[in-house]
């Protein structure tokens, strides 16, 4: 405010409507109120025209009986179930294929990101082959060929391939044999549970000793032998106590054992294989982001090149991993709806295909399911992100 | 700007209620029917290799442009899978839709649709390799059974084996052409859908010969077209098309012989064409609405057997879809 300096008398008051705060405030209320308006609109609206036309709404479906059956399903499930059992299933069978997905991508894509810096000239260009080759072909094309080209081509189940161990592969799907606990296994599986307690122990005190003494230990050693070679003494002394349920040839299928669908198999690999080239580029980006310098100055200390890698590099080239990993994790969990392509059974194909087709309950099916794939998505990022802000780098 | 978007968005929102109440008016005024159609099933709903549609439903909406419009070929069909063809509806994509679905009371109460009547009484069967040597339904405990998403035949599958105390392995898929491929390639043992369906995929697959129908028919497949609910005066109009059809062959008129009928002395015959009463008009219609389905979609006869019957390649003899007169189930109410 400014003093009027020919007559020294103090300004007009400012009426209020021309006060920027007052203002800024009552157009904030008045786009809110605007916001709110539209939103009750549409609804009102989207309720008046469904009601017009006929159209069941709100969420009492849920409870009803679904009556159509779902190839695999990891809880109980039968045509007599509902469709919220439904709803069920098929998020499970999403998420199943999704955490398989990412643990098999990121494991493809660090070894073929890491072989695209290799010095070895083939290792370096076939690992360059692979992603530009997976990379540039859709998804889609890719899921289609592993199941029509690739596993449909598999023989009958009648001259099944058999693997050795009691497994079979045919175009109905993989079969493998399903274990089978018995009496003195649980004493393995404790000595399996001790050996990790035991390690996780020892690995501490380790490196305690290490920050005082400079003194290294064995761990991966000691922790191999508690963690592998424990159990198994006690799994051999019990007398092998561990059945197993072997696939058999019925009349129309094998029976028995674990069965894995083609369908899964498909969507499995083409997830895994398309997202890994992903990774493989934010993996090369990740150790190139990391200057030469830092390489130069662990080997001037006297660090050999496999501990540089593992103390230096890697820890500096997970800070720049970690955002697009993440990002690739969520690419892969929403690229799993491609399911429908090929007939497996995720959320999608259930939930937003069979589900609404029957009740035609298109909003509230759909909405439930873009808050299901919203949640999975917030739910990755946010992991992701603890994990990023744990290994960020420390400023002192 | 901001304001102005705003108000568009408004003026969008509240303009857009329900566009069912007027079809008739809308597809006069369009000048074209918009048909939701099978784009995949030989007899029912295909395009050939010049892109002319043919088939028992795709004649229905012909019948309904002839009727509305005046013209047979003032229709855009619109392929539609069985999962996706509610909500077309629904949304007002097409104007009916006539793809082989079953008349159910959910379908009828829930999702707002109406089926204008039946034209083609069907049930659902199986079909499996010879080699097989399966020769009933009943031996197919613990088969897996290749099927198509969100129709009654998933339903009616899961229902028949648990009534027969049977396990089942069902695959599903999104489109009937899916299915059938991976029923062609032995993913399944059997491919279910309705008995007329399973005629045509037949002749489809790698060696069709080497394939069998089984006996039973499991369920009753009343297949007819559907409308949005509330519209009762198109409801109106597409069940008549479908009616002038069935009396037509009842009456003897073809699309051969429908201009001398037009100076038959039969009452009811003078009444269905229009030269005695104003039958059309109470419709919305004009004089001539079925005069110019049977001229050029012709009776329901005639389109039967031009593409599910005899003369077609599918061979399906008329069973119950014979005229009621002659021991069938089709039954058309008189016009007058």
């Amino acid at each position: 405010m400014s003093i009027d300096l020919r007559t020294g008398s103090p300004p007009a008051r400012v009426p209020f409507y021309n006060d920027p705060k007052v203002r800024s405030i009552a157009y904030q209320v008045a786009l809110c109120a605007v916001i709110v308006f539209l939103v009750y609109g549409a609804a009102s609206n989207a309720i008046d025209n469904l009601k017009k036309a006929n159209i069941a709404s709100g969420f009492g479906f849920w409870n009803q009986t679904a009556g159509f059956d779902i190839s695999q399903s990891m809880i109980a499930y039968s045509n007599l179930s509902t469709y919220g059992r439904a709803f069920w299933v098929g998020l499970c069978n999403t998420l199943l294929v999704a955490a398989i997905g990412i643990i098999f991508a990121t494991i493809l894509g660090f070894i073929i990101g890491i072989a695209r810096l290799s010095k070895n000239w083939l290792v370096n260009k076939a690992a360059s082959g692979y992603v530009e080759t997976i990379r540039n072909i859709p998804l889609l094309l890719q899921l289609l060929f592993w199941y029509n080209a690739v596993l449909k081509a598999l023989p009958d189940f009648r001259d099944s391939l058999s693997i050795p161990g009691g497994a079979f592969l045919n175009n109905r799907g993989l079969f493998l044999p399903e274990p089978i606990p018995q009496t003195g296994f649980s004493f393995a599986v404790m000595a399996f549970c001790a050996g990790i307690v035991v390690s996780t122990g020892y690995h501490i005190w380790a490196r305690k000793r290490q920050e005082k003494t400079g003194q290294q230990a064995p761990v991966f050693l000691v922790s191999l032998g508690l963690i592998v070679g424990v159990p198994l003494i006690v799994f051999l002394a019990a007398g092998l106590p561990l059945g197993f349920d072997y696939p058999r040839a019925g009349k129309f299928n094998m029976a028995g054992g674990i069965e894995i669908l083609p369908e899964f198999a498909a969507l499995l690999f083409g997830l895994s294989i398309y997202t890994a080239a992903f990774i493989a580029e934010v993996v090369r980006a990740g150790i190139r982001a990391v200057s030469h310098g830092q390489t130069e100055a662990a080997y001037s200390l006297g660090l050999r090149a496999q501990p540089t890698l593992r103390l230096v590099v890697v820890p500096q080239a997970m800070r720049v991993i970690i955002p697009p990993l993440t990002s690739q994790y969520l690419n892969l969990t929403k690229n799993s709806t491609l399911a429908v392509a090929i007939g497996y059974p995720d959320l999608v194909q259930i939930f937003t295909g069979t589900v609404l087709n029957q009740t035609g309950q298109a909003v509230e099916v759909v909405a439930i399911t873009m808050a299901v794939y919203l949640t999975i998505s917030l739910a990755t990022s946010l992991l992701m992100n603890f994990y990023n802000s744990r290994i960020a780098l420390v400023e002192r | 700007m901001k304001r102005i978007v705003s108000v568009i968005a408004l003026a969008v929102m509240f303009g857009a209620t329900s566009a069912s109440a007027q079809t008739l008016k809308t597809v006069k005024d369009r000048g074209i029917l918009n048909c939701g159609s099978n784009g995949s099933l030989a007899g029912f709903g295909l395009p050939d290799a010049q892109g002319k549609w043919a088939g028992l439903d795709v004649d229905l909406c012909r019948a309904v442009a002839a009727a509305v419009l005046g013209d047979d070929k003032k229709v855009k069909f619109v392929p539609l899978s069985a999962k996706d063809r509610f909500t077309a509806l629904q949304s007002g994509e097409v104007d009916v839709l006539a793809r082989n679905t079953t008349w159910t009371s959910s379908r009828d109460t829930q999702l707002g649709l109406n089926f204008a009547g039946v034209n083609y009484y069907d049930g659902q069967g199986f079909m499996v390799r010879k080699a097989l040597k399966v020769n009933s339904a009943l031996e197919l405990g613990e088969a897996s059974v290749c099927v198509q998403q969100g129709t009654t035949t998933e339903l009616n599958l899961a229902d028949y084996f648990r009534a027969n105390k049977m396990k089942l392995k069902t695959v599903t898929f999104a489109t009937a052409n899916e299915a059938v491929k991976a029923y062609d390639s032995g993913r399944c043992d059997a491919y279910t859908t309705d008995a007329s369906g399973l005629y045509a995929e037949r002749l489809r697959l790698a060696n069709a010969a080497d394939h069998i129908v089984l006996p039973e028919i499991i369920s009753k497949e009343p297949l007819g077209p559907a409308v949005r609910h509330g519209d009762d005066q198109w409801f109106d109009v597409v069940k008549w098309s479908l009616y002038a059809m069935l009396n037509a062959e009842e009456l003897g008129i073809t699309s051969a012989n429908v201009g001398e009928m037009a100076k038959s002395d039969n009452p009811d015959i003078k009444r269905l064409l229009g030269s005695e009463g104003n039958y059309g008009e109470q419709l919305g219609l004009a004089k001539d609405w079925a005069v110019n389905i049977i001229k050029q979609v012709g009776n329901y006869g005639e389109s039967f057997d031009r593409n599910v019957g005899a003369g077609s390649p599918l061979k399906i003899d008329r069973g119950l879809n014979k005229l009621w007169s002659k021991g069938g189930l089709q039954y058309a109410p008189p016009v007058r």
